[in-house]
């Protein structure tokens, strides 16, 4: 197995873009990737993207052959794999596309991830996000995406005395960062009383607890990193990569309040990288709801289970913390378009280590973890990433 | 006759209420005058996850927490109801289902307007009778419609009860039954159609009143008995004021018809009616207690039972179900706005 | 033509109308919704799954009050969500009724009721299966 490295970026604006389909946004983001990159569209040896439903979203099945048609590469016959694993669909894509590499099997490829949700009207958002959950013991009897994390929290809450404040300050703390991240779906920091006064969505989570139904995309370029540098002068290193499952329900888990998904998954990237938790600068978490991202810090080691509240209450995760979270705005505030998620993550670390991050760069930010979360903690990917 | 008898019965009532002057208020009509005249303070009102087969299969469960039968025992069941979930596709089915009776079992639903039930009755009697069944279940319930500012909807409501019959540790014998059936439109729905309709004043005197009566004397003089050998009397209940008048036609008294008497607290549960006064009166019966039944169901027809309670009803584990007396008790209002929610009276896409 | 998934509904009424799981004869480990084999005894197991009918027992190990529901509920919101623990030890995901909405609370002890659950529409089946209700009532 050979290192790969991320040698370029892209990504579209992230919110509801009623003038852009599906194919628009693909094709700008692969695009924008692949002119940051420096290679030329004929050197791709593969397309993968990660999209979770475009099959309900815009009732399109056969997702790689039209990405590579969207992006104008029919000609040269490419390779293209489309991944599924709910919202972890862009880091999966973002792991398939790294192996392809570290195996030997390609040398450059790109890796995409797309949702475009806003072609459906509200409820039926609603009951696509629900297929992320167990459709026949869980969706069938009244649950939602929403009340599975917040009967987490609602435990969480009861287990460990974390407060509804507490998960409304890692809101604020989002917005504050989105504000400074030019393609966020919502630019504008938000006071603590907006999150806590806003209408609930599945007690103890309200709308504000929540990320926003989003249309947008993300791709990266890979290669070895041996030649890596012949491309650009600023490569990120994948130094280690992580996947894990756990049982489809909740209520299947041996733990509500832990994701041994993540758990697992993070282990095996820290053992590939020989990194500790403590060695990570700044992590792209996926908090889809406020008390996601509470769980992730506690899962990825960051902080001991059930004081992911008081971390937050000490501010360790702010952008001028100890370890930043969700620089970019997170899920959040930057949008979810739900197959995009895990490539903007990794977008987010490459800006950061390359010291692109203008106002939102972390000091001196040398390894980068990205944490992408399928349904409710039914999957996960881990991805750490060190500058070169 | 032989003996065959009731051997354990369930019932169910859902928990919303609504008031008779919360509707009354609705239409712009005097709610003192409404409630006085109907004799109806409340009505039972299912929420929309409940309907005839929900409110089957929680009677039917409750019949059978009371006594130890294997429920694949059960020969029988048919449903009586206005308001059946499918109109293809029986209720019992459901309920046979929900209740592991299944496969070996006789279905049918059944329709006679608030009769039904009464006539599953007669039905589960016939077949332990002639030995062909060892145990028959009638259940009657209903979550009727009635059309928004129509005088039926004080009274339309939602509930039901199950009754297991059989020959063997009868708790209530059933002595005798008889039936008188005519060809009287008082009141209808028409195939496809979402509320009745009904001929107003019509529906009293030449309908339930000449029924009933015809049908309570014909069995009096069959069994050569009096109004005065009863302890207790149920009759059919569409409003709170027309069992009390038939009653005193008949010569029985307020006390005797107390006890079967839930009109005013729930409204009429049309199928389920007289088989939740039944219940009610068996929750309270003492061995040797007598009680007289006529049931009426529009279109029309009566059904009246002779029964008397026995010994063994002190062996019935009552209290591993809810008395019906529980049940009228464990409730909680709603307004107009929540019920037309409720009944889906508001129509959307 | 229908949208409904009519023979995946009528495959699992025992489990929606009766709570029929099964249970390992190896380990004696009870699993709901039943399974193929027994996770833990794998192979050992195949063969050896026998169903049992359990109780409709259990309590609340954690819970959400949903106020955005999926189109089948909209009708209901706002209504509680739960995770229960049976007696027997499976977990399931179920809604719980006849009760304030304050008064759901982890560790109560809860029972099995049965319901509507969905619809297909006013032309489908109807699919209907298990609630659960607080066991002492309005108290």
């Amino acid at each position: 197995m050979r290192d790969v490295a991320v040698i370029g970026i892209g990504i579209t604006k992230f919110g509801e873009l009623w003038d852009k389909s599906f194919r628009n946004l693909i094709a700008e983001a692969g695009a924008k990737a692949i002119i940051d990159s420096g290679i030329s569209g004929k050197e791709l040896n593969a397309i993968y993207v990660g999209s979770m439903s475009a099959g309900r979203f815009i009732g399109q099945e056969n997702i790689g052959t039209l990405v590579s048609d969207a992006s104008g590469f029919s000609h040269l016959h490419i390779p293209t794999v489309r991944v599924e694993s709910a919202d972890a669909s862009g880091g999966l894509a973002f792991r398939q596309g790294y192996l392809s590499v570290a195996s030997g099997m390609n040398d450059i490829v790109v890796v995409g991830g797309v949702e475009k949700m806003t072609d459906v009207i509200g409820i039926e958002a609603t009951d696509t996000l629900a297929t992320g959950l167990d459709q026949e013991w869980e969706a069938f009897f009244g649950s939602t995406l929403a009340a599975e994390y917040a009967m987490i929290a609602t435990k969480h809450m009861h287990d460990y005395n974390t407060t509804r404040e507490q998960l409304a300050q890692v809101a604020v703390k989002n917005h504050a960062n989105g504000a400074l991240n030019p393609n966020a779906q919502y630019r504008r920091a938000m006071p603590i009383e907006s999150i806590l006064r806003s209408p609930m969505e599945a007690y103890p989570l309200s709308m504000m607890d929540s990320a926003p139904v989003s249309d947008g995309a993300a791709a990266v370029i890979l290669c070895p990193a041996d030649k890596a540098k012949k491309y650009t002068k600023k490569p990120v290193k994948i130094i280690g990569s992580g996947q894990a499952s756990d049982t489809l329900a909740l209520h299947g888990r041996k733990k509500i309040c832990t994701f041994e998904s993540t758990v697992k998954a993070a282990e095996m990237a820290y053992r590939q990288s020989g990194k500790k938790p403590s060695d990570i600068n700044v992590a792209e978490v996926h908090d889809c709801y406020t008390i996601s991202e509470i769980l992730a810090i506690e899962d990825l080691g960051f902080i001991k289970k059930g004081e992911g509240g008081s971390a937050i209450d000490k501010k360790i995760t702010t952008l001028d913390g100890k370890l930043p979270v969700n620089t970019s705005g997170g899920l959040k505030s930057k949008g979810h378009p739900l197959g995009a998620t895990g490539i903007a993550q990794v977008v987010e670390i490459v800006t950061q280590l390359r010291g692109d991050a203008d106002q939102r760069q972390v000091k001196n930010a040398k390894i980068g973890l990205t944490q992408n979360v399928g349904g409710v903690g039914a999957s996960c990917v881990v991805h750490i990433m060190e500058g070169m | 006759m032989d003996k065959v008898g009731i051997i354990s019965y369930g019932a169910h009532i859902p928990r919303f209420r609504i008031k008779t002057e919360e509707i009354a208020k609705a239409w712009g009509k005097d709610p003192i005058t409404i409630s006085k005249g109907l004799g109806i303070n409340e009505k039972s009102v299912p929420s929309p996850d409940q309907d005839v087969a929900t409110i089957s299969v929680e009677a039917a469960r409750a019949a059978l927490k009371r006594i130890n039968i294997n429920p694949q025992e059960i020969g029988a069941i048919y449903v009586g109801s206005e308001s059946h979930p499918y109109a293809v596709k029986p209720t019992g089915t459901i309920v046979g289902e929900a209740i592991r009776a299944t496969p070996l079992l006789m279905v049918a639903d059944y329709e006679f307007a608030c009769k039904a039930a009464t006539a599953g009755i007669q039905t589960c009697m016939s077949l332990v009778k002639a030995d062909m069944i060892k145990y028959g279940m009638a259940i009657g319930s209903d979550t009727s419609q009635a059309a928004p500012g129509d005088a039926l909807e004080y009274a339309a409501s939602a509930g039901g009860a199950a009754f297991i019959i059989g020959n063997q540790n009868i708790i209530a014998s059933i002595n005798d039954t008889c039936s008188y059936t005519t060809d009287t439109p008082d009141f209808w729905r028409r195939e496809g159609k979402k509320y009745p309709a009904h001929g107003g004043r019509f529906t009293g005197t030449p309908a339930y009143f000449k029924h009933i009566t015809n049908n309570a004397k014909n069995l009096m003089e069959k069994l050569d008995t009096k109004p005065q050998d009863y302890k207790y009397a149920i009759f059919h209940q569409p409003n709170g004021k027309f069992p009390v008048r038939v009653a005193k036609m008949l010569g029985f008294s307020i006390e005797q018809i107390q006890q079967g008497l839930l009109c005013p607290n729930i409204g009429n549960t049309y199928s389920g009616a007289t088989m939740l006064g039944l219940a009610s009166v068996l929750d309270v019966a003492k061995p040797g207690d007598r009680i007289f039944l006529t049931s009426y169901g529009s279109g029309a027809g009566s059904d009246a039972f002779d029964i008397t309670v026995t010994q063994n009803i002190k062996k019935l584990k009552k209290n591993n179900a809810p008395l019906v007396s529980e049940l009228i008790e464990n409730k909680k209002y709603v307004d107009y706005s929540t019920y037309a929610k409720y009944r889906d009276l508001l129509y959307y896409d | 033509m229908v949208d409904g998934a009519v023979p995946r509904f009528w495959r699992e009424i025992p489990q929606r109308y009766n709570l029929v799981g099964n249970i390992c004869q190896s380990c004696k480990k009870i699993y709901f919704p039943p399974r193929e084999y027994c996770p833990v005894c794998r192979r050992k197991s195949m063969g050896k799954m026998k169903d049992i009918t359990l109780s409709g027992k259990g309590k609340i190990i954690t819970y959400s009050i949903i106020h955005t529901g999926t189109s089948q509920f909209e009708p209901l919101v706002p209504y509680p969500m739960a995770i229960v623990e049976l007696d027997e030890g499976p977990r399931i995901t179920t809604q719980i009724v006849d009760c304030e909405i304050d008064q759901v609370k982890i560790g109560k002890k809860v029972e099995i009721v049965f319901r509507k659950i969905q619809q297909d529409g006013h032309i489908g089946a109807i699919y209907y299966g298990y609630k659960f209700k607080l066991v002492d009532g309005d108290k």
